[in-house]
């Protein structure tokens, strides 16, 4: 049986409050607190980016899967903010690990949705046998524009697994994709910021996706809510998670572990796959996660996990995800928020 | 500015802190030597520097050279690792009054510079508090 044999987790100590973004804006911050679910978010320094991020995460995977990275036969990235248009980012990820030079490397991209893409394609790629481990990534330094109510949520950080067939933390049983062509969210090349579609982005693009993987690997594995201690579901905002699990049959409890977007926000590639590392942080042996991705565009991918023995010999191997999110934080001004997110236009 | 095959060259040593060993006399060298300066020794084995320090010394830089002025103000200092290497490098995510003399750090990977809007990204070590 194969599974994740090691994970880990990266997120920078810059947040940003909802308050200081309303103010700027001249918003009503308990609004948007309320509405989204939101409290602050996330902000990558300036010498942060996807990669670096991604590096950070993929050594803490390493440290708990404890192998030699010249095993590792695949290195993916997903992520809608690659620092480069053209140059792979994987390749810098592959080299600080020392996975070079026999590694397969590519850059997914599908919004939100991509770091679950690498996931899955690394999996397979060891269920086939083609590789002995392989390593995909979730990282992005998402931006929404000025003033938008994406700005309240885009964050930063990045979740990473190493998949292989043996000393396997969590096994995976069952993986389904559920995808529609959805324009709900998109950038078009040479654009800055985002757009999205509103209220679109909610019941035809989020909800339906969401509860098409859900519902679909449910029934391929013949089991039901009430068999899983925790789901993780894609984080756009607060509400949107406890909304479709309500909506699937989930309880608040099974949900809570692996939701960080109220003081995270939403790390998109790195969502719901944060939300992982912080479910395996504490999980025990036996316990079932359902994990579903979403991207927009759109569609989800869906995972089933079972804990194995293992889990608890390297939980404290490497920074537990809750821990990082709450150590070491340093509250911006938005005006320093926007020297860091390049949002001030200088002279060359 | 690094070109990019100067960049190129560094990777082993910015990326994943690559150094060598004399064989002879044990001495580790950063980046890598051919010859050991200290015993003339050629036999010279692959090593790698420990990721864990403390501050040996530190500065703050509030006139840098142009191709950091985005970061600065930013402090640099020396790090004496735990295999006993002094590595210069930027100490981040320290606020300055929290930097002190024989506080531990670890290497972290972040993007030490780029060239311009259109050139490469310069990635490599720096340190972050323990």
């Amino acid at each position: 049986m194969e599974g994740i044999v090691g994970y880990g987790a990266y997120i920078p100590r810059n947040r940003i409050k909802v308050e200081e973004i309303a103010k700027v804006w001249g918003a009503d911050a308990p609004s948007y607190k309320k509405g989204l679910m939101l409290e602050e978010k996330s902000v990558p320094s300036p010498d942060q980016d996807t990669i670096t991020m991604a590096v950070e995460a993929s050594k803490n995977a390493l440290k708990r899967a404890k192998i030699d990275p010249l095993e590792i036969g695949a290195v993916y990235i997903g992520s809608e903010s690659h620092p480069y248009a053209v140059k792979p980012s994987g390749t810098v990820l592959a080299e600080a690990l020392g996975a070079i030079p026999e590694v397969h490397t590519a850059d997914f991209e599908f919004a939100c949705k991509a770091g679950t893409e690498g996931m899955f394609v690394a999996l397979g790629l060891v269920k086939s046998g083609f590789i002995k481990y392989g390593l995909g990534v979730g990282a992005d330094t998402s931006q929404g524009a000025p003033g938008d109510a994406l700005e309240y949520s885009a964050a930063a950080g990045a979740a990473a697994f190493i998949f292989g067939k043996e000393n396997i933390v969590a096994e995976i049983h069952e993986t389904y994709a559920f995808m529609t062509d959805t324009p709900d969210f998109w950038r078009r090349e040479y654009q800055y910021y985002p757009q999205h579609g509103g209220r679109f982005t909610g019941d035809p693009a989020y909800f339906k996706h969401v509860q098409g993987a859900a519902l679909g690997i449910m029934k391929k594995a013949g089991m039901e809510p009430s068999d899983f201690t925790y789901v993780i579901f894609h984080q756009p905002n607060g509400k949107f998670p406890f909304r479709v699990g309500k909506m699937l049959g989930f309880k608040k409890e099974q949900i809570e572990t692996g939701w960080l977007v109220n003081k995270l926000g939403n790390t998109y590639s790195g969502s719901s796959p944060l939300g992982l590392t912080a479910v395996l942080d504490i999980a025990k042996p036996g316990d079932k996660i359902l994990l579903v991705s979403y991207g927009s565009g759109a569609g989800s991918d869906a995972f089933i996990l079972e804990a194995t023995k293992r889990i608890e010999e390297v939980q404290d191997l490497a920074a537990k995800t809750r821990s990082i999110l709450e150590k070491n934080k340093k509250y911006l001004e938005y005006g320093e928020y926007a020297k860091f997110r390049r949002k001030i236009r200088k002279a060359e | 500015m690094p070109t990019p095959s100067r960049y190129w060259r560094e990777i082993p040593q910015r990326y994943r802190l690559e150094a060598n060993a004399c064989k002879s006399c044990g001495i580790k060298f950063f980046p890598p030597r051919q010859i050991c300066p200290e015993c003339g020794n050629k036999e010279l084995e692959p090593d790698k520097l420990a990721e864990k320090g403390k501050i040996l010394t530190y500065t703050v830089i509030r006139v840098p050279p142009h191709q950091f002025v985005d970061q600065a103000p930013f402090a640099v200092g020396i790090v004496e690792l735990e295999d006993g290497v002094k590595l210069t490098g930027q100490i981040v995510d320290c606020d300055f009054e929290d930097l002190k003399i024989g506080k531990e750090v670890k290497i972290e990977f972040r993007k030490i510079s780029q060239e311009g809007e259109s050139g490469i990204l310069c990635y490599g070590y720096k340190f972050v508090p323990v």
